[in-house]
């Protein structure tokens, strides 16, 4: 038999965000309940044990752009979540040599000067550069992105406060800034740098999860999308949620039940139920039916429009608009079970950057033709990777003295080519991605030669499966690409960037919305503000300030 | 709980084998010049101290070098929280009482009633000058029915050799005889275990044991996470700290300085000596000690026991409720940590002090211990305010944000009581 209820507010997908909008309604006592398609909550913040013994953050692996008004408001560490910082990052080189990049900054000045006498204060007045513009944008993040066309108090408000924040910057630092959204990475870092071993480190931050290459305008800007997060308010800082990603979302499923929410696991929403320009409730693909005046989906942009909602209650140009949104799926996921760490050569015993994230992509030309191969629809055949093996800092993820490795790898396409120019996601096959591992092992053996025999088991992910498993389309871990023109009062499609939509009481609260992906919280944030405003109950969430 | 306080050098205790040495003449009879040694004096620990510190930044503790910052506080914090740490407490002062009146002595000394402390285990103490005021606190252990040590941040000898004139008790100093080892954090018991001293899975939190001839270990700590104090001879200590390491493989061991703990049991709510609260014999000025009632110990203060020190007036100040002031802890907006900030009721008037203040990395919260004019943050807990300065590059700005009064730690993990201790 069918169930059915009724609701205050229904939350379609117990993501992060979704779970952190439901956690802030439920809070300012609203009836909340959450719908998830799968056995399990999490979305992409997700710790899942494939290996008996091991532990996976399956999809996102690191953490730091997690608010932390939003863990204080929702309480998260009562409920377990712990992030635990990580030291350093290193690049191997196919010589047996190393750029590390050490968190202790008279280290990382030697290591720069080791490799470039001239990068050395060339990099002091990079990361100025990056953490101004970072304080410029982070203030941003748990606020409104104004609409410019509109005349409404709130908006000119908003407007006004980016516009004192710009003017603040003066007239100089005004253009950079500009300059700093549009450029790419790679130009970015030729005007600073001479090594091309630092060069290709610190690009990885301006590709990771975009289809874009580095030479690719825009690219600049997703360099400063990870690096304005903190831990602790150290800028740029990234860290592991102990117990893996899944500990957030956890500890958020438990916040929200103790403020009295509902979640309901194992059926996704088979439509939003539309009528007269209103959302009434969701219907499940079980065929149970729940009903709420307020329905956020926590879907990206896409799949909630054009798979869950009947087209003809949507005006054509926004449907138009939201098919237009970009959401290429450009990286797949290693998790791994090793039974050592493996050892790499070049690393000094008990070095730092073994703890942090490691890779082996040792120049921008490479980085580019990593691209190329994504272009044209294969893998790339000489892949950028952000490794790491939290294992050796988190003690909960591998039994003593095992550990658990994580790779992300870039690039992988999501419409697969055949090899006979027929591009297609159901072209990911099991033989294709066992071809795709072993590719990034031999690229992961250039640092450490006896990776391949401490490998226990791996779950190797493309864009497809993120897709299939997940529901991100194309497997865009952002819910869609981080460029100007898909950004704030863009974000997703113009006109609707204030989490409403053109159906009357659906909003969007994943990262299609303003300001976009990572494991932030800060769109479900935002959107319950919008939802709890719109019933009268403003007053029940603060407003923040840096 | 233990606690290092930076001290002005000229407080340090002189060591008794230097004493000795004073007597000491020359071939021609002559008195050769002598002095004591000056300034700080190394512990049984400090080479590999010394070899670990990538920052030299070192402080005095009771006239000991100890480590204020080994490598970085971040890292030594989270440490403590995720993994396992080392953290050296040899430079506490220690007391031994033995003898059939030693828990007699003792509680006619502290506060709480000494007598519900069974052989085993530990129980934290106050005590105070006949007026009430808190001399110190420290940590009792009782190893046997008539064997007591005490372990306090102030020098305690004379004190402890008045309460015990009269009685069947003797007072031994093993302050430069004893050594400690503070292993805090999750992975502790995992290590301990490692090492072969997996017998402490049964101790409970402030049980005490003898686990091998010579050593003793208690399960306190000054954390509030789950970790263990190990006893040993002043010149066994290295040999256990190189056991442990040895031991540490699993368990991402890291020692840490005294900054990252002084965090930790911020989180925890534990006060420290000298910074929350003024050891009475330590103040100039009139009217600078403080109370257990008034530091918030009321649980403490066992007037049902019979005599002891201060007890008339502790019990004047129970009956009349005329406390001076609150020690508190509370929770304040913003980020930045309010470390001396002055607060306010209705924004204007000045009613007290944060006392130690710090942004919790672990529960993402700007928490502080902070001393109110009574009846403020207990009486009356709305409308409080602090007043925080901050100075960013070479500019002083004032953040007026709300103070929340709060009554439970700001950190509590049941991992730190479970019994016996997981794995991590």
């Amino acid at each position: 038999m069918s169930r059915c209820d009724t609701f205050d507010a229904i939350i379609a997908g117990a993501g992060h965000n979704g779970l952190t909008t439901a956690c802030y309604l439920a809070r300012a006592g609203l009836r909340v309940l959450v719908v998830e398609k799968n056995d399990w909550i999490g979305g992409a913040a997700v710790s899942r044990s494939l290996y008996d013994g091991w532990t996976y953050s399956n999809c996102s692996y690191v953490c730091s752009l997690l608010r932390r008004e939003i863990v204080r408001d929702l309480d998260l560490p009562r409920f377990g979540l712990q992030v635990i910082p990580y030291e350093a990052g290193a690049t191997f080189t196919e010589d047996g040599d190393y750029f590390a990049y050490y968190s202790d900054h008279d280290a990382l000045v030697r290591e720069i000067g080791r490799h470039n006498p001239n990068d050395v204060d060339a990099y002091e007045r990079f990361s100025q550069t990056v953490i101004r513009q970072c304080r410029f944008i982070r203030p941003f993040l748990l606020r409104n992105a104004p609409d410019p066309t509109s005349l409404k108090p709130r908006d000119i408000e908003e407007l006004l406060y980016l516009v004192g924040k710009a003017n603040d910057l003066g007239s100089r630092e005004l253009g950079e800034t500009l300059r700093f959204w549009t450029i790419s990475i790679g130009d970015f870092l030729d005007e600073h740098f001479d090594n091309d071993l630092m060069k290709a480190h610190l690009a990885g931050s301006g590709i990771i999860g975009t289809g874009l290459g580095v030479y690719s305008p825009g690219t600049a800007y997703v360099l400063l999308h990870h690096y304005m997060g903190d831990v602790d308010g150290a800028i740029g800082a990234w860290g592991f949620a102990r117990g893996g990603m899944g500990s957030i979302t956890k500890a958020m499923g438990a916040s929200l039940e103790e403020a009295g929410g509902q979640i309901v696991i194992g059926s996704g929403v088979d439509q939003f139920i539309v009528s007269e320009g209103r959302v009434k409730g969701v219907a499940l693909e079980n065929g149970d039916t729940y009903y709420a005046p307020i329905v956020a989906s926590n879907m990206d942009v896409k799949r909630t429009f054009l798979k869950h909602v009947e087209r003809s209650t949507l005006p054509g140009d926004f449907v138009t608009a939201v098919e237009r949104f970009k959401t290429r799926g450009s990286s797949g996921k290693i998790n791994i079970a090793l039974d050592a760490v493996p050892d790499f050569p070049a690393a000094p015993e008990g070095a730092s950057f073994m703890r942090g994230d490691m890779h082996c992509s040792t120049s921008l030309g490479e980085l580019e033709r990593a691209y190329d191969d994504w272009k044209d629809g294969r893998w790339s055949a000489d892949p950028y990777f952000d490794m790491l093996i939290p294992s050796q800092i988190d003690p909960t993820l591998a039994p003593p003295g095992k550990h658990m490795m994580t790779v992300f790898v870039q690039y992988a396409p999501y419409d697969l080519d055949n090899g006979a120019g027929e591009r297609n996601g159901e072209n990911w096959t099991e033989a294709q991605r066992k071809a795709f591992a072993d590719c990034v092992f031999d690229k992961i053996e250039q640092g450490a030669p006896d990776f391949r025999k401490h490998v226990l088991h791996a779950e190797v992910r493309s864009p497809y499966e993120l897709e299939n498993e997940v529901g991100l389309t194309e497997g865009n871990i952002f819910q869609g690409e981080l460029t100007f023109d898909q950004l704030l009062f863009n974000r997703p499609v113009p006109g609707y960037a204030q989490y409403s939509t053109p159906i009357g009481g659906l909003y969007l609260v994943g990262s299609s919305a303003h300001p976009g992906g990572g494991v932030m919280g800060a769109p479900g944030a935002n959107a319950a503000r919008e939802i709890l405003r719109s019933l009268g109950k403003a007053h029940a969430m603060p407003v923040y300030a840096e | 709980m233990t606690m290092p306080v930076t001290k002005p050098a000229t407080k340090s205790t002189s060591r008794p084998a230097a004493r000795k040495t004073a007597a000491r003449k020359s071939s021609s009879g002559q008195r050769a010049p002598f002095q004591v040694p000056q300034g700080l004096l190394p512990t049984p620990l400090h080479p590999r101290l010394e070899a670990l510190s990538r920052t030299k930044a070192w402080m005095g503790w009771a006239g000991y070098i100890s480590p204020s910052v080994l490598d970085t506080v971040e890292f030594e914090y989270f440490a403590i929280r995720n993994q396992t740490t080392l953290f050296d407490i040899s430079p506490m002062h220690k007391y031994r009482l033995r003898g059939p009146d030693a828990e007699a002595v003792l509680n006619r000394m502290v506060t709480r009633d000494m007598r519900k402390i069974k052989p085993g285990r530990v129980g934290y103490a106050i005590w105070c000058d006949e007026e009430g005021m808190a001399i110190d606190d420290g940590t009792l252990f009782r190893f046997g029915k008539n064997d007591f040590r005490l372990c306090c941040q102030e020098r305690m000898m004379g004190w402890v050799q008045d309460a015990a004139w009269g009685f069947n008790v003797t007072v031994e100093d093993e302050s430069q005889t004893v050594a400690g080892l503070s292993l805090q954090g999750p992975t502790s018991f995992s290590l301990l275990s490692d090492a072969g001293l997996g017998k402490v899975a049964k101790l409970r939190p402030f049980d005490l044991a003898q686990v091998e001839p010579s050593l003793w270990v208690s399960r306190t700590g000054f954390t509030g996470d789950l970790g263990y104090e190990l006893w040993v001879d002043w010149d066994q200590v290295l040999g256990l700290w190189d056991r442990l390491w040895a031991a540490s493989t699993h368990w991402g061991l890291r020692a840490i300085g005294y900054e990252a703990l002084n965090l930790a049991r911020i989180e925890a709510g534990f006060i420290a000596a000298g910074v929350d609260f003024q050891p009475v014999h330590t103040t100039m000025r009139l009217g600078r000690g403080r109370t257990p009632l008034e530091l918030g110990f009321g649980k403490m203060v066992d007037f049902g026991k019979g005599h002891f020190n201060g007890r008339r007036a502790l019990l004047r100040q129970q009956e009349t409720g005329a406390m001076r002031t609150h020690l508190i802890k509370i929770e304040l907006g913003g980020f930045k940590p309010a470390d001396g900030a002055l607060l306010y009721h209705q924004k204007k008037k000045e009613v007290g002090h944060v006392t130690s203040g710090i942004w919790s990395p672990t529960v993402k919260r700007n928490v502080a211990l902070a001393e109110l004019k009574a009846p403020f943050g207990v009486g009356v807990t709305d409308d409080l305010w602090a007043e925080i300065y901050v100075h960013e590059e070479g500019q002083w700005s004032k953040r007026l944000v709300e103070v929340t009064v709060q009554d439970r730690p700001f950190f509590s993990n049941p991992r730190a009581r479970a019994t016996p201790p997981l794995a991590y």
